[in-house]
């Protein structure tokens, strides 16, 4: 079995009995959107100007989440040690974790978006879809900031309360660009779309790339 | 030797830049005294970047050669470039209010100079929080490159963003001669004040260094 899919496996095991990454995402993304709902007034013309921004700020604040608890999970029992010990290459350990941590999100994603549908008075059509992919593009771009971003930041005290503040002010153009292409795509309006879409794909992969490269020296004693 | 002749330079150039600025310079036709402002602004600004710059440079060298050497250059980067971003925001707000009416406005260049500022908070942050000489170093110079990749994106993002709700330009046509004049003695005059406190803050940097190493010294003999 590959280093990748093993930790991979391994995560999904941990999660499968714990349940706490995807239920916190969960509940936390379903949190979010009701509290936007009583921020702004329901059923106004300008509730379907917000609605894309709303669902990105459950996303990227849930994902924070999710990262958070991630860590700590490697961090409680040592275990983190142990997967430096295992005669692996630092970089896939890397894409192991941003593969297990998007699997996660993903999972949480996946109820929470038909929510915001009902919510919104959307439809279940193509649309919905087509917010499906955005969200999986986006998610991804999360993901891969956002598990050296974590490892990063169980090294310092105050664990918890580092994460965001590094990760937020980084994950700008990957909000920006979510937000600004749902929007389109709930306007009918999709002409420039892919620019958007390039950008996202474009930062997962630079991320994805840069990451790999430099993570053996978060990890190093 | 080097940070006397600087300082005394400094103390000259700014003098004079004082003087050309609110003397020698000319009034601006429509927006009158408050357009002296942008002799500041504009090499704030540009300090603000070159700090940018020096950070993602130092953080990458340190990566490569692992000499502390390069994360004081980067650490002392990052402070230039939290004081300086807070500078021009600041000169930029007290210069937009009488002329566009408003503080602030989420304009494409305005809004990018406050994430450059978050940046550099965020990296400063990171540094503060970590409690190692060598990890500091290390997860500093990791993020100080993962910030580094993050500008360009961050700046189509904004750009792309921000075209479609156009907002005023910040400048219009070319300048008045004598006013570029002053605007060449203000950038040299800050360029020298930036060398100054770059070589300043490093050299405390080193002294900080040699306090924590004797003080862990001494405990370690305790």
């Amino acid at each position: 079995m590959s280093p990748v899919i093993a930790i991979v496996f391994k995560d999904i095991v941990i999660e499968m009995r714990s349940k706490e990454s995807v239920s916190s995402m969960l509940m936390f993304g379903v949190l979010v959107l009701t509290i936007f709902s009583f921020a702004f007034e329901p059923s106004s013309i300008e509730r379907s100007l917000i609605a894309p921004g709303t669902l990105w700020v459950a996303f990227s604040f849930a994902a924070i989440l999710g990262l958070n608890r991630s860590l700590a999970m490697e961090i409680d029992n040592d275990c983190l040690q142990g997967l430096l010990l295992a005669p692996v290459d630092r970089g896939n350990l890397y894409i192991g974790k941003v593969a297990s941590n998007f699997t996660f999100m993903i999972i949480a994603e996946v109820i929470v978006l038909p929510i915001f549908v009902i919510f919104n008075n959307l439809k279940f059509n193509l649309q919905f879809l087509e917010i499906a992919g955005i969200a999986v593009l986006g998610t991804l771009a999360i993901a891969a900031i956002g598990s050296i971003l974590s490892t990063i930041s169980a090294n310092t005290r105050m664990k918890e309360v580092m994460l965001p503040v590094l990760q937020i002010p980084l994950t700008v153009p990957v909000v920006i660009a979510s937000v600004e292409a749902t929007s389109m795509v709930l306007s009918g309006d999709t002409k420039g779309i892919s620019s958007w879409l390039y950008l996202l794909a474009g930062f997962s992969i630079v991320y994805l790339t840069v990451s790999y490269l430099v993570f053996e020296f978060v990890v190093e004693e | 030797m080097r940070s006397k002749i600087l300082g005394i330079l400094v103390l000259v150039l700014m003098i004079a830049n004082l003087y050309m600025i609110f003397i020698f310079a000319p009034n601006e036709a429509t927006m009158g005294v408050i357009q002296r402002i942008f002799y500041f602004h504009l090499p704030f600004g540009i300090s603000s970047y070159l700090s940018a710059y020096l950070l993602g440079f130092a953080s990458v060298m340190y990566l490569i050669k692992h000499d502390l050497k390069w994360d004081r250059l980067g650490a002392s980067a990052g402070e230039m470039g939290i004081l300086f971003t807070s500078m021009s925001i600041m000169s930029g707000a007290l210069w937009a209010k009488p002329v566009w009416g408003i503080w602030w406005t989420w304009d494409a260049r305005l809004t990018l100079q406050f994430l450059l500022g978050l940046i550099f908070l965020s990296y400063l942050m990171l540094r503060a929080y970590l409690p190692e000489r060598e990890k500091k170093a290390a997860l500093g110079g990791v993020f100080g490159v993962l910030a580094m990749v993050d500008v360009p994106f961050n700046y189509l993002s904004i750009r792309w963003w921000r075209t479609q709700h156009p907002q005023p330009v910040i400048l219009g046509g070319g300048l008045d001669s004598d006013m570029w004049r002053v605007m060449i003695v203000s950038f040299c005059a800050f360029a020298v004040l930036y060398a100054y406190l770059l070589d300043r803050r490093m050299a405390i940097a080193r002294v900080e260094e040699e306090v924590e190493y004797l003080e862990h010294a001494i405990l370690a003999h305790d």
